[in-house]
C-alpha cells in the first residue's frame, strides 16, 4: 500500500519535468540554451521527451505490475466481500463490536416469529438484504448487508488504470523504439526530397499507431505524411491520397481568427468515388481509421513583388524584384568582379497576411490588425545571414506612422527595428527622396545657403560675406560627417576633435545644424519633386527629427537595401495532423471503468447488520458494521438503534 | 441517507422514501417550468445547435430539476436566477448600449454590475461569518448566509447576463461565458460558494464560512485586479479552438473539481486551528470536520476525473490525440495523482487527522498551479487565459 503511495507521488514528480522544460523543441534551442556540455547530459537522460523516455516507461510499467497484482491479490477477497452475508459471525466477535445494542423483549404478545418478521420487514424498507441461520443453542441469527457492490468499485477503478495504460502503450513509440533499438528502423536527420528518403525511416500503410503531420500547399495533394523524431523524422505512407482545394481564414469583425478550415479531397483507390470534405478546427475527418484534422497553417508560396531601395545611394528611384515564399533571390552584384561579391542571396521565409499585434504605448489598448507583413534573410558570400521583418503598412505608433522593418542577427535576438516615418501621402517615397539628398555632396552647397540666408542673412555689413561662407563650409562639413555614419559618426568627430570641456556645447550646435540641414533637404526634395514645401511647425519638427532618427539607423540596419512589399498573391498552405490511434478504444473503456469505480467505491456504503434473537434469554442483539468508519455511519447506527427499540415496544 | 430522517431520530416509522416518493407539487411544478424553459429555448435555437448542444440542454434541465429537487434551496435559487435573467435581458431591448442607460441595468443586473455586486457581497458575507464566529451570534451567522446566497444569485444572474451580451456584440461572437480566466474565475467563486452552502446546510457548520469565504475572497481579489487592470471582463471572441461543445461541460466538471478541492483545504485550515486548541470552542467538532473535508474531495476527485476524462476526448477531437502530455494536461494528472494518494492513505490505510488536513492543504498549492500557474509560467497547447 505504502507503495501504491509512493508509485503515486513519483509519477506526478516525474510528470512535473516535463511540464518545466519545453518538450520537443528542435535541438538547436536546447544547445543554445544548456551548452553543448549540458545538452548532450539533458540527452541521455531523455529530458527533451520525458515521456517517451525510458525511465518514464519504465515508471508507468511499474504503476501498471504493482496495479496488476493489487487487483490481483485483492480481487478475490473484494468478490467475497461483495457476495457474502457473513452469517458465519460467532456471538462472541459479534460483542467485540464497536456498534453494538442488546435489547430485551420480554412481552407475551410479540411472539418471537413475529418479531422476526418485523426486524425483516425493517431491514428491507432500508434497502438490505439478509439471510436467515438458526444457531445451534436455539438461537436464530439474521444477517444482512447493504451496499457491496462498493467492491466492484475497487475492481473497476483499478482495472482501468490498467486497460487505460494499456491502451496509452498501443498509441506510444514502443514498437518504433523496439525496432529501432533491433535496427531496423532510423531517424531521418536531413533535409532531403521526400522521394529519396530510405525505407529504413519510413513507415507502411499498416503501421498500427502513428501521429504525424503534412503540409499541403492550396492546389497541391500527397500521400505521405511526417512523423516527428527527437531531432529528424520517419516518413509515413498513407494508404491514400489527399489534396487541398483551398484554405480558409475567417475573421471576426475584430480581426482575431474565426475559423481555420481546408476543403480536401481524398482519393483512395479502394473508393469508388473520391471524398470531398471541408475540415476544421474541433471537426476533423476518419477515414480508413485515420483522423485527419486541422492543426495549423502556412504560406504556401505566396507570389511577392518589391520596391528595393538602395538605402545608401544618391538615386531616389527604387528598383523592383519578384520572388515567392521558399524561393531564393539575388540582390544587387552583376558589373565588376567587387560588386558580385558584395550580391546577397535573398531567402523569403515567411509571408503574414493578418497579424494582430497591440500597439498601444502602455499594452492596455486592443490587439489590432496591422496587415501583411513578410519575413526573409538577406545573405552575404560569406554565408552570414540576417533576419528581416517588414511590415507592408505603415504602423501607427504614439499617434504617428512609421513603416516598420525589424532586424536580427540570429534567432535568439529580438528584432531590432528601424522605423521610418510616411510623408503626407502615407508613403516611403518622401523619406527616401530626404535621404537621396541627404546623401548627395552635389546639394550641400545649395542648403548651405538657403540655411546661410536664413541664420546669417540679416545681418548688414562687409563681414557679412566672410561670416556667411563660413558658415556655408561648416554646414556642407557637417552634412558630409552625417551623411558618413548619422549621429554616431558626428559624435566620433566631436570627440577627436573638440575639448572635452566644450563637447556638450559643441553637439547641441552640431545637432541644431543638421536639424535646419535636414528641414532644407527636406523641402529641396520636395521641390525637385514638384511638391508643396513644408512651413516649419511642431509637426514638421518631428518628421524632420523622425526621418534624422531613422537616417541615422539605417547604419545599424545591417543591409544596404530596404525591402519595400508592393504587390502579392497570397497562396496558403494547411497544415494537417494525421493520427491512427487504435488504443483509444482501450482508453475510453477504462475511462468509464473509472468513473464508475470511482462512484461506486465513493457513493455506495457498505454496511453490514446482524440482529441475533436469542429466545432463551429473551434478548435481542444487534450488531452494525461498516468498511468505511465516517460520520453518516455514526449517525445510521444510532438511527437504527433506536427505531429498532420502537420496534420491539 | 437524507438529513431529513437523520434529523427526526424518534420517528417510530422507520420507512424510508425513496426520492421520488418524497417529491411534492412544488418539486413538479419546479422540473415543469426547467422542461418548459427547455422546450422554449429548442424552439426558438434549434437551428443553431448540434446534437450534442441539443442534448445538454435537456441534460441540463434534467439535471437542474434532480438537484433541485434533493437540495430545495437550490431549486429556489435557479428560479431566482432565471427569472432575474429574464427580466435583465427584456431590458436590454436587444440594444448592448442599455448596459449603461437603463437604470436597473446600469446599477444593478447588467452583466458587469451584477459581477460587482457578487464582488461587495462575497467580501460583506466573510466580514459578518467572522463576526458572527468570534461574537457566537446565531442571528449574524444566517444574515452571513443570506448574504452569501444573494452573491450566488447575482454571480450567476452575471454570467447569464453576459452570455446574452455576447450574442448582442455580435451573432458569432456570442458563447457561453465560461471561455477565459475572468469568466472561469467567476464560476469558482460561485461553485465553490454553493459546495459550501450545501453542506452548511446539511451539517449545520455556518462557522466555517469565514474560512471558506477567504479563498473565494482571494479569487474576487483576482476578478478586481484582472478588471480594473487589464479590462479583462470585455467579451472576447472565441478562438477557433474553443468554439466546441466540449467546453460547455468540460469547464463546469473542471471548476466543480477545483471549487471542492479548495473548500477542503480550507475546512482542512479550520481542522488544523481546532487541532491546536485555536477557535476549537467555537468551530465544529474534529469529526465533522474531517468528514466535511473528505466528502468534498470526494466531490472534487470524482468530477475532476469526469473533467480530466472529458478534456481528454475534446483534445481528441481537437488537438488529434487524447493525450498530448500538454502542461495543462500533465498537471491536471499530477493534481489527480495527488488527490488518489490522499484517498488511499484515508480509505486503505485508514489514516485521520493532522496529516490529511496538511496534505489537503498542499493539495490546494498543487492545484492552484494547475488552474493558474501553468497559464502564467508554462507554455503549451492551452494557451487561452494566459496573463
Ligand atoms: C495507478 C495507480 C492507482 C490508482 C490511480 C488508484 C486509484 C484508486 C482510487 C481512485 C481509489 C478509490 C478511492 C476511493 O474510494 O475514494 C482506490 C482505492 C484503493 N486502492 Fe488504488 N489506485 C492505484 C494503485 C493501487 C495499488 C497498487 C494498490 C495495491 C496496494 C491499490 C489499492 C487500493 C485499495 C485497497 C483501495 C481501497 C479499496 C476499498 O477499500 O474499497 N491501489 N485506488
Amino acid at each position: 500500500m505504502r507503495f501504491a503511495v509512493s508509485m503515486l507521488s513519483v509519477l506526478g514528480i516525474a510528470s512535473i519535468i516535463g511540464t518545466v522544460l519545453k518538450q520537443n523543441e528542435p535541438y538547436e534551442n536546447y544547445i543554445i540554451k544548456f551548452g553543448q556540455f549540458w545538452f548532450s547530459f539533458f540527452e541521455k537522460l531523455g529530458l527533451y521527451d520525458v515521456y517517451h523516455s525510458g525511465w518514464f516507461l519504465i515508471i508507468l510499467l511499474f504503476l501498471v505490475i504493482s496495479t496488476s497484482l493489487c487487483i490481483y491479490r485483492n480481487s478475490p477477497l473484494m468478490v467475497k466481500e461483495w457476495k457474502t452475508f457473513k452469517e458465519q459471525a460467532t456471538e462472541k466477535s459479534l460483542k467485540a463490536f464497536s456498534h453494538q445494542h442488546t435489547y430485551p423483549y420480554a412481552s407475551l404478545e410479540n411472539s418471537q416469529e413475529n418479531i422476526k418478521q418485523q426486524l425483516l420487514a425493517f431491514l428491507k424498507a432500508k434497502g438490505f438484504t439478509y439471510k436467515l441461520k438458526s444457531q445451534a443453542d436455539g438461537s436464530e441469527l439474521i444477517a444482512a448487508k447493504a451496499g457491496t457492490h462498493q467492491r466492484l468499485g475497487y475492481i473497476f477503478t483499478h482495472a482501468a488504470i490498467v486497460i487505460i495504460c494499456f491502451g496509452g502503450l498501443l498509441d506510444g513509440n514502443l514498437p518504433f523504439k523496439v525496432q529501432e533499438m533491433l535496427g531496423h528502423k532510423r531517424i531521418e536527420t536531413l533535409d532531403i526530397p521526400e522521394s529519396e528518403v530510405p525505407a529504413v525511416s519510413r513507415l507502411g500503410i499498416h503501421n498500427p499507431s502513428f501521429r504525424a503531420n503534412m503540409t499541403l500547399p492550396e492546389g497541391m495533394s500527397d500521400n505521405v505524411a511526417f512523423v516527428r523524431v527527437r531531432d529528424g523524422y520517419l516518413v509515413q505512407d498513407l494508404p491514400f491520397r489527399i489534396a487541398l482545394k483551398d484554405f480558409r481564414i475567417e475573421h471576426y469583425a475584430t480581426g482575431q481568427p474565426k475559423s481555420f478550415e481546408s476543403d480536401i479531397v481524398i482519393t483512395d483507390p479502394d473508393l469508388k468515388e473520391p471524398i470531398t470534405r471541408t475540415i476544421s478546427v474541433n471537426h476533423p475527418l476518419i477515414h480508413k481509421g485515420i483522423a485527419i484534422y486541422q492543426s495549423d497553417f502556412q504560406d504556401g508560396g505566396t507570389k511577392l513583388s518589391f520596391k528595393v531601395w538602395d538605402i545608401f545611394a544618391k538615386t531616389n528611384q527604387p528598383s523592383m524584384l519578384e520572388g515567392a515564399i521558399f524561393q531564393k533571390g539575388i540582390l544587387g552584384g552583376g558589373g565588376t568582379a567587387d560588386k558580385a561579391n558584395q550580391a546577397l542571396k535573398v531567402e523569403y521565409n515567411d509571408f503574414r497576411k493578418f497579424n494582430i499585434i497591440n500597439l498601444s504605448a502602455d499594452g492596455k489598448g486592443k490587439p489590432q490588425n496591422v496587415g501583411p507583413n513578410i519575413t526573409y534573410k538577406l545573405r552575404d558570400a560569406q554565408g552570414q545571414a540576417k533576419e528581416y521583418v517588414n511590415y507592408m503598412q505603415p504602423l501607427q505608433i504614439d499617434g504617428k506612422h512609421y513603416f516598420i522593418s525589424g532586424m536580427r542577427e540570429t534567432v535568439q535576438d529580438d528584432f531590432q527595428y528601424l522605423r521610418i516615418p510616411v510623408d503626407d501621402d502615407f508613403s516611403l517615397d518622401g523619406f527616401m527622396h530626404f535621404k537621396a539628398v541627404m546623401l548627395d555632396e552635389s546639394k550641400y552647397k545649395e542648403i548651405a545657403s538657403r540655411l546661410a540666408k536664413v541664420a546669417v542673412g540679416k545681418g548688414k555689413g562687409k563681414d557679412s560675406s566672410a561670416v556667411q561662407t563660413q558658415f556655408e563650409d561648416s554646414v556642407v562639413q557637417i552634412m558630409r560627417t552625417f551623411a558618413m555614419g548619422g549621429y554616431n559618426k558626428v559624435a566620433q568627430v566631436i570627440e577627436k576633435n573638440v575639448p572635452e570641456a566644450e563637447r556638450e556645447m559643441a553637439a547641441k550646435t552640431y545637432i541644431r545644424m543638421i536639424n535646419l540641414a535636414a528641414f532644407e533637404a527636406y523641402n529641396l526634395a520636395r521641390t525637385l519633386d514638384k511638391k508643396p514645401l513644408l512651413v516649419n511647425n511642431a509637426q514638421t519638427q518631428t518628421l524632420i527629427q523622425d526621418s534624422l532618427n531613422a537616417f541615422s539607423d539605417m547604419f545599424f540596419y545591417g543591409a544596404p537595401y530596404y525591402l519595400q512589399l508592393d504587390q502579392f498573391e497570397h497562396k496558403e498552405a494547411s497544415g494537417l495532423q494525421l493520427t491512427k490511434s487504435p488504443g483509444q478504444k482501450w482508453v475510453y473503456l477504462g475511462s468509464t471503468l473509472l468513473v464508475l469505480g470511482i462512484f461506486a467505491m465513493m457513493y455506495i456504503r457498505e454496511r453490514r447488520i446482524w440482529l441475533t434473537l436469542k429466545p432463551a434469554s429473551q434478548q435481542l442483539h444487534f450488531a452494525m458494521s461498516s468498511n468505511r468508519k465516517n460520520l453518516d455511519f455514526e449517525q445510521e447506527f444510532n438511527l437504527y438503534r433506536e427505531q429498532i427499540k420502537h420496534l420491539l415496544t | 441517507m437524507n438529513s431529513n430522517e437523520l434529523g427526526n431520530i424518534t420517528n417510530p416509522d422507520y420507512h424510508v422514501k425513496t426520492w421520488w416518493q418524497r417529491l411534492d407539487w412544488k418539486d413538479g411544478l419546479y422540473a415543469l417550468l426547467l422542461a418548459m424553459g427547455a422546450v422554449f429555448a429548442y424552439s426558438q435555437y434549434s437551428q443553431h445547435m448540434d446534437a450534442y448542444e441539443i442534448g445538454f440542454l435537456f441534460g441540463a434541465a434534467a439535471a437542474l430539476s434532480y438537484v433541485g429537487w434533493q437540495w430545495r434551496s437550490f431549486a429556489k435559487l435557479v428560479l431566482a436566477v432565471g427569472v432575474i435573467s429574464l427580466f435583465a435581458i427584456y431590458l436590454y431591448h436587444g440594444d448592448q448600449a442599455r448596459a449603461t442607460q437603463a437604470f436597473l441595468l446600469k446599477y444593478l443586473i447588467s452583466s458587469q454590475s451584477a459581477v460587482m455586486w457578487m464582488n461587495v457581497l462575497f467580501v460583506l458575507a466573510m466580514l459578518v461569518y467572522w463576526f458572527a464566529l468570534f461574537k457566537r451570534s446565531d442571528f449574524s451567522g444566517k444574515f452571513a448566509s443570506a448574504l452569501t446566497w444573494i452573491a450566488v444569485l447575482m454571480g450567476f444572474v452575471g454570467l447569464m447576463v453576459r452570455w446574452y451580451e455576447s450574442y448582442l456584440i455580435a451573432p458569432d461572437v456570442g458563447h457561453i461565458p465560461i471561455s477565459n480566466l475572468y469568466e472561469v474565475f467567476i464560476l469558482f467563486c460561485l461553485i465553490t460558494s454553493l459546495l459550501y452552502l450545501h453542506y452548511e446546510q446539511r451539517f449545520n457548520t455556518r462557522q466555517l464560512g469565514g474560512f471558506v469565504l477567504i479563498i473565494v475572497n482571494a479569487a474576487v481579489g483576482f476578478i478586481l485586479w484582472y478588471t480594473f487592470d487589464r479590462q479583462a471582463h470585455t467579451i472576447q471572441p472565441l478562438v477557433p479552438a474553443l468554439q466546441s461543445y466540449w467546453m460547455k461541460i468540460h469547464v463546469p466538471a473542471n471548476f466543480v473539481g477545483y471549487g471542492a478541492f479548495s473548500l477542503a483545504a480550507m475546512v482542512a485550515s479550520a481542522y488544523l486551528l481546532a487541532k491546536k486548541g485555536i477557535l476549537a470552542s467555537r468551530l465544529p467538532s474534529l469529526d465533522v470536520l474531517e468528514d466535511v473535508m473528505y466528502k468534498s474531495i470526494a466531490v472534487g476527485f470524482a468530477f475532476f476525473t469526469i473533467a480530466t476524462i472529458l478534456g481528454a476526448m475534446w483534445a481528441a477531437e481537437a488537438w488529434g490525440g487524447y493525450w498530448s502530455w500538454d502542461p495543462k494536461e500533465t498537471w491536471a494528472l499530477i493534481v489527480w495523482l495527488n488527490y488518489a494518494a490522499w484517498l488511499h492513505l484515508r480509505m486503505v490505510k485508514g489514516l485521520r487527522g493532522p496529516v490529511l488536513a496538511w496534505w489537503a492543504l498542499v493539495g490546494l498549492i498543487v492545484t492552484t498551479f494547475a488552474f493558474l500557474g501553468v497559464n502564467m509560467f508554462l507554455s503549451g497547447l492551452h494557451s487561452y487565459g494566459e496573463l
